[in-house]
């Protein structure tokens, strides 16, 4: 009975694969609800802070900050790219950076030249091998990222913006849309656009008292919305990591079973075959002798 | 039955608190501030140590929150604590910008060291702060 044993043990070694997959996409399901929470939790800061920003950007007109001047002449453009640090995630990354490639061609046939900050190790890699003025980049952030490790990078890039190294900061994540759709998203962080004046509230203008000053204020208001902006990009590639993950490995222990049951059907047959095959030599070892 | 204000304590990982307030003091940087509601807007920066929430019906007891810095705004009848979840200052973030260029280099030049000097530092700040708040607790139980 040849290949018999061979095809038990490849079925048993397909039934530890699922076992594994099955286990990773559990813990994908858990992980992602938390991360999901996270989202959410974090959008009332970003919310509040907008607020208060566009009520200082009416309230005192006489100082612009760079961050929100929309007026600089586009020539160099800088990346935020945030990736998954671990794989077997299905295509998400690989979208992502599909998408990011894409806008980098169209930016560099208008002759703009592009700098990039990487957050997860898989951005890292890519750059690695596609090429790229890296200038920072942070790994391993872990399920729950920390605000803490994103203010490095980001402070890299402001500076370059703030000297005029760079004239905009696009950040690049998965949005989340649902478990099922994860979709590659594209999103200005300076020059604020969001803080336009351009929709006044009405009712009379106030003015708050400021400690120690509007612009220091403004300065420290700016940053910290810039980087709950990131912060929540990463939170959200998180969150559409882990159902990426989830969905990619569910397929991977659907394909495990649908190979198993192949497996299974033919290991049937070679056994029958041999039986078979055995029963015939016996009766025809007997007949033979009698 | 006195006047109150809505007090909402957020950062960016999450609310921390958030309910209806008689009075709140918190640490400004220009010095400690005593709100009660009906105050004229203001912004300001926080100073690290803890922002002190008397509820409303609970008028003896006040509710503790340790904030690292942030940004304080009040309206009349709303007061909004943005803390930060890290330290912040000036250098600690440049360190921090330092070293996430200096990975990016390291990393693309295939050179790995760790070198945790400056989250030493960072951690050492907050661990200060956090002493800090832990002292004036004492005294003021104390007094």
């Amino acid at each position: 009975m040849a290949g018999a044993k061979e095809i038990r043990t490849k079925i048993a070694s397909i039934k530890s694969t699922q076992k594994i997959t099955g286990a990773m996409e559990m813990v994908a399901a858990s992980k992602m609800r938390k991360a999901q929470d996270r989202m959410h939790a974090s959008r009332p800061y970003a919310e509040k802070m907008l607020q208060v920003i566009r009520h200082l950007a009416q309230a005192s007109p006489e100082y612009h900050h760079s961050f929100m001047s929309q007026s600089r002449e586009i020539k160099r453009v800088g990346y935020v790219v945030i990736s998954s640090d671990r794989g077997l995630c299905g295509g998400l990354n690989s979208n992502l950076f599909r998408r990011l490639v894409q806008e980098i061609k169209a930016q560099r046939q208008q002759g703009i030249e592009i700098s990039f900050c990487t957050i997860g190790s898989k951005a890292l890699g890519f750059f690695k091998r596609f090429g790229g003025d890296v200038k920072a980049e942070v790994t391993h952030l872990g399920d729950r990222p920390h605000i803490e490790s994103l203010i490095g990078p980001v402070k890299v890039m402001l500076d370059a913006f703030e000297r005029g190294e760079l004239d905009a900061i696009h950040v690049v994540y998965n949005e989340f849309i649902n478990t099922m759709t994860q979709r590659p998203r594209i999103q200005q962080l300076v020059p604020i656009q969001a803080a336009d004046a351009k929709d006044r509230p009405s009712g009379p203008i106030w003015d708050y008292i400021y400690e120690p000053d509007p612009r220091t204020v403004l300065d420290s208001l700016l940053l910290r919305y810039i980087e709950s902006l990131v912060y929540q990009a990463v939170v959200e590639n998180g969150a559409s990591e882990q159902a990426a993950r989830m969905v990619a490995m569910k397929a991977a222990s659907d394909n495990a079973g649908n190979l198993i049951d192949e497996l299974q059907l033919v290991y049937n047959k070679a056994r029958q075959a041999a039986i078979t095959q055995e029963l015939s030599e016996i009766v025809s070892g007997a007949a033979a002798i009698s | 039955m006195a006047m109150t204000m809505h007090v909402d304590i957020v950062s960016a990982e999450g609310a921390i608190h958030s309910g209806i307030a008689t009075r709140v003091y918190a640490p400004g940087e220009s010095g400690e501030l005593g709100i009660a509601a009906r105050h004229t807007p203001l912004i300001t920066r926080l100073k690290p140590g803890d922002v002190r929430v008397v509820n409303e019906n609970t008028s003896d007891e006040m509710e503790h929150f340790y904030v690292s810095g942030g940004m304080l705004e009040i309206q009349p009848d709303v007061v909004t604590v943005l803390a930060d979840t890290a330290i912040r200052a000036q250098n600690l973030d440049e360190a921090a910008a330092i070293e996430a260029k200096r990975r990016a280099e390291e990393s693309l030049a295939g050179k790995t060291a760790d070198f945790e000097y400056a989250k030493a530092q960072i951690e050492l700040a907050e661990a200060i702060a956090q002493l800090r708040a832990i002292e004036k607790l004492r005294k003021m139980r104390a007094s």
